[in-house]
């Protein structure tokens, strides 16, 4: 124990050059050249510096916490800005070599235009070395001032600064949706400048984001306090009309939103279905699905093959038709890769499951199978859905298939959870055999869940596929598999509403920052990363699941190990 | 709870054997289990008590032998076909549903009596709500009964050892056995605490009519409770009978403490 509560010097410099490891990572890697053109506050600060300082903060806020716990407030404001020296000399290190060696033959993005932004408007290397010094001390100081903030306030301002950030990157978004509509015009003159918010648009984000979050922690005025006094009936009551003015603003959404937006949400929409299917299997079963791709793929080739007046048209049924067929076939799906992994636990289910998701992609690539769908050119013509005269054509229409497919999903998700056999997946996640002995059959209770998952995904499918009009294979790579297991993740596992948050950070922040696309990857590797280590229950915590990673026990407990009384 | 007696015994063993590649845990073994009654198989660590009471419960499958619950055979079956037919059982290193709460954990002894299917739960049927209401009822009265009473929304894992004990008791009550096996239930326990569990099992047998077969370290709970006595050394039986008899057998003092003990307890008598 003795070891933990050390806090030294070397500590300090030891978190100050991880800071400044990650540092120069991600100036090397283009992040920070990448993200310099996006504003966030007009003229003062871009997304790149938020990158380039972002280690700094967080290593000098760990620094500043960890001493905290044992050392005095002054010796971990000290901390903090010494670790953010430390990380400081690094970057700085990092401009005098480049400055002095051409080091871009190995390092690409060691670009003029990253010195020129390392310079911070400095001529001289000398200059810019101080500016980079001053800057990181200080940032360095905020993330020690940031922990040392009581626990309330700080999260108020986390909330405040990534409203900022939030507006900032959706600038362009709402300049092309709300562009032509006449209210729009003085909104963005006050909040926005040419490029980035205005300081006047900085100031109002912030203080709703502060203002909101400390209404929301603060137990008086939180509504939910004020509804839990009231009346049942009245409860009843006011719970079925925020429900009705919740899917009013959502049948609304899209009208107001326009075209692009509605086409991002009903993105995060498909993942959100298919995120619910697996939050199933690996959240409440506890089997963890890595091929789970396979049954949307499945499910989106159902309706391309039955519905296609292209090429390799078949049945030309309506959507409406081949729907159910692709829900069918994906749920059998589901069935027949139960079948042999019931006996697989763990790491190898997971393996076996990645090989199901491999083979479903290789037989959709193969030549084998091109004649009926149609190989690497996929297959095309898919028409849209109809019903009647009404024909969901683009995404704001096509948003409502899947809003619907949303609403029905989530409600089958919400009743399972709590009944007969939600409570058997989730005994079988615990111990399998003690299920087992307490009655569940694993075989039927296992295969149901799978099947369950897997309908969902179908579903998930047909709607891609309807609104994408063509499929391809490479829209059914692993990598589907994994986003939709890192959004459950970092929602919260065995989380409902978890899934909805979890996908409209995954999915949907990276299509407002296109910049982004190349380090989505890193992003979620990082966000994994972080969240395991300071939120492991996700963002919105399944209840128990919260207080078993944050509840201490109710006594110490006694160690069940006991001498053994065996005489006679 | 009326019962319906089919054999003359609840359970017998006939000559069960269970054999572990060229190790033989539990061998020839043949007990018999009045209604009713509280039956402790003791012996020395290691001498294959758990791992019969595993082939009972169908965890593992016999390698020679019958067992009969109420005159049926039960060799073979799945484990929850065996809880359906009215077994069932605690562990000696409790199991219980960690992250579950201790309604939850109860709810879940109930599942093999319940009938909700999937459909039943999405529509969210009459019959489905009745069965949940129902279901719930009977889960806090057994909270109840074992002296959980408010801590129905604690987590499992965050009760106190004693309690954790009772509430692992509480779920297997919850599939409505005929029999109970409890696996060393005051393993841990202090004296008051192992006081308080003896009296508890007696009460089961009073209150619910049924009957507890128990593994056992404590020779004070043993002897207090127990109508018979079958002691175990190396899967072998070597003694039963009520408690005094086997209180006075020089097998079982051999078993437990060595051959001189035995000699000079014979000496002793002597």
């Amino acid at each position: 124990m003795d070891k933990e509560l050390k806090f030294t010097w070397s500590d300090i410099i030891k978190y100050g050059a991880i800071g400044g490891v990650v540092a120069v990572y991600v100036i090397l890697i283009g992040m920070v050249v990448a993200f310099n053109e996006r504003y966030i506050i007009a003229e003062t600060l871009t997304l790149g510096q938020i990158a380039l300082f972002a280690p700094t903060f967080l290593l000098a806020y760990f620094a500043a916490n960890n001493a905290r716990k044992i050392k005095s407030l002054s010796f971990s404001i000290i901390a903090s800005a010494l670790a953010g020296l430390v990380t400081g000399v690094f970057v700085a290190a990092l401009l005098v070599l480049a400055s002095k060696v051409n080091i871009r033959e190995v390092f690409l993005n060691v670009s003029p235009e990253l010195l020129e932004i390392l310079h911070f408007g400095k001529d001289s290397l000398t200059g810019a070395t101080i500016m980079i010094m001053i800057f990181n001390l200080a940032v360095g100081l905020l993330g020690g001032l940031f922990a040392l903030t009581p626990r309330r306030w700080s999260n108020a301002i986390l909330m405040g600064a990534s409203l900022v950030a939030l507006m900032g990157i959706m600038q362009e978004l709402m300049s092309i949706t709300f562009g032509n509509k006449d209210w729009f015009k003085p909104v963005s003159e006050f909040i926005y400048a040419k490029k980035g918010l205005s300081w006047g648009g900085t100031a109002l984000f912030m203080l709703l984001g502060i203002l909101g979050s400390l209404w929301r922690s603060s137990a008086s005025l939180h509504p939910g306090t004020k509804i839990a006094k009231m009346p049942r009936r009245q409860q009843q009551t006011i719970r079925i009309a925020s429900f009705l003015l919740g899917l009013i603003i959502l049948l609304w959404l899209p009208r107001f939103l326009g075209s692009y937006p509605s086409e991002i949400l009903t993105t995060v929409g498909i993942y959100i279905i298919m995120g619910l299917g697996l939050n199933i299997v690996v959240g409440f079963a506890g089997l963890l699905d890595l091929g789970y791709v396979a049954f949307f793929a499945i499910g989106a080739y159902t309706v391309g093959i039955l519905t296609t007046t292209g090429k390799l048209a078949t049945m030309e049924w309506g959507f409406w038709m081949a729907l159910p067929a692709a829900v069918f076939l994906a749920t059998m799906a589901g069935v027949i890769l139960g079948i042999p992994v019931l006996k697989m636990r763990g790491d190898y289910l997971a393996i076996v499951t990645l090989g199901f998701g491999e083979i479903i992609r290789i037989l959709v690539l193969s030549d084998w199978l091109k004649p009926y769908i149609g190989g690497a050119q996929g297959i095309l013509q898919i028409p849209k859905p109809s019903i009647g005269d009404y024909a969901f054509k683009g995404p704001q229409q096509i948003y409502y298939i899947v809003l619907i497919g949303i609403l029905l999903v989530g409600y089958i998700a919400w009743r399972l959870r709590d009944a007969r056999i939600g409570r058997a997946w989730k005994a079988m996640r615990e111990d399998e055999d003690v299920a087992e002995a307490m009655g569940i059959h694993l075989v039927s209770t296992k295969l149901l869940a799978f099947a369950t998952g897997a309908a969902f995904a179908g579903l998930s499918g047909a709607i891609f596929a309807a609104k994408l009009g063509s499929i391809f294979p490479h829209s059914f790579n692993l990598i589907v598999s994994i986003n939709v297991l890192s959004l459950i993740i970092v929602g919260g596992i065995g989380s409902l509403p978890g899934v909805v948050v979890g996908a409209l950070i995954l999915v949907g922040l990276p299509e407002l920052l296109r910049e982004f696309a190349d380090y989505r990857m890193l992003f979620y590797g990082a966000l994994l990363v972080a969240m395991m280590l300071v939120k492991p229950e996700g963002f919105i915590p399944e209840k128990t699941h919260a207080r078993e990673l944050h509840q201490k026990p109710l006594e110490p407990e006694v160690a069940p190990e006991a001498p053994a009384k065996e005489a006679i | 709870m009326a019962k319906k007696r089919n054999a003359d015994y609840i359970l017998e063993t006939i000559h069960v054997t269970k054999q572990f590649g060229g190790l033989v845990a539990v061998k020839d073994l043949s007990i018999q289990v009045p209604y009713q009654s509280i039956y402790s198989v003791i012996g020395p660590n290691g001498a294959g008590k758990t791992t019969f009471f595993n082939c009972i419960t169908g965890f593992y499958k016999v390698t020679e032998g019958d067992i009969l619950l109420d005159g049926e055979s039960i060799v073979g079956l799945r484990p929850d076909i065996i809880v359906k037919k009215g077994i069932s059982r605690t562990y000696q290193n409790i199991r219980l549903f960690q992250n579950l709460t201790a309604l939850e954990n109860v709810m879940v002894g109930h599942h093999p009596r319940m009938h909700a299917g999937w459909l039943g739960a999405v529509l969210n049927t009459p019959a489905t709500r009745h069965e949940e209401a129902e279901t719930r009822k009977l889960a806090m009265e057994l909270l109840e009964f074992v002296g959980l009473k408010g801590y129905e929304q604690e987590l499992a894992t965050n009760l106190p050892y004693g309690q954790q004990r009772r509430l692992e008791i509480a779920r297997a009550l919850a599939s409505e056995p005929k029999l109970l096996l409890l696996d060393e239930p005051t393993a841990g326990m202090n004296p008051s605490e192992t006081e308080e569990m003896t009296n508890f099992i007696d009460n089961l047998r009073k209150e619910l009519g049924i009957t507890v077969l128990l593994i056992e370290h404590d020779m004070r709970v043993v002897m207090t409770i127990s109508d018979y006595i079958t002691v175990l050394d190396y899967g072998e039986k070597i003694a039963e009978g009520k408690p005094e008899d086997v209180r006075a057998n020089p097998r079982v003092i051999e078993a437990y403490l060595g051959r001189g003990a035995a000699t000079q307890h014979k000496a002793k008598a002597a």
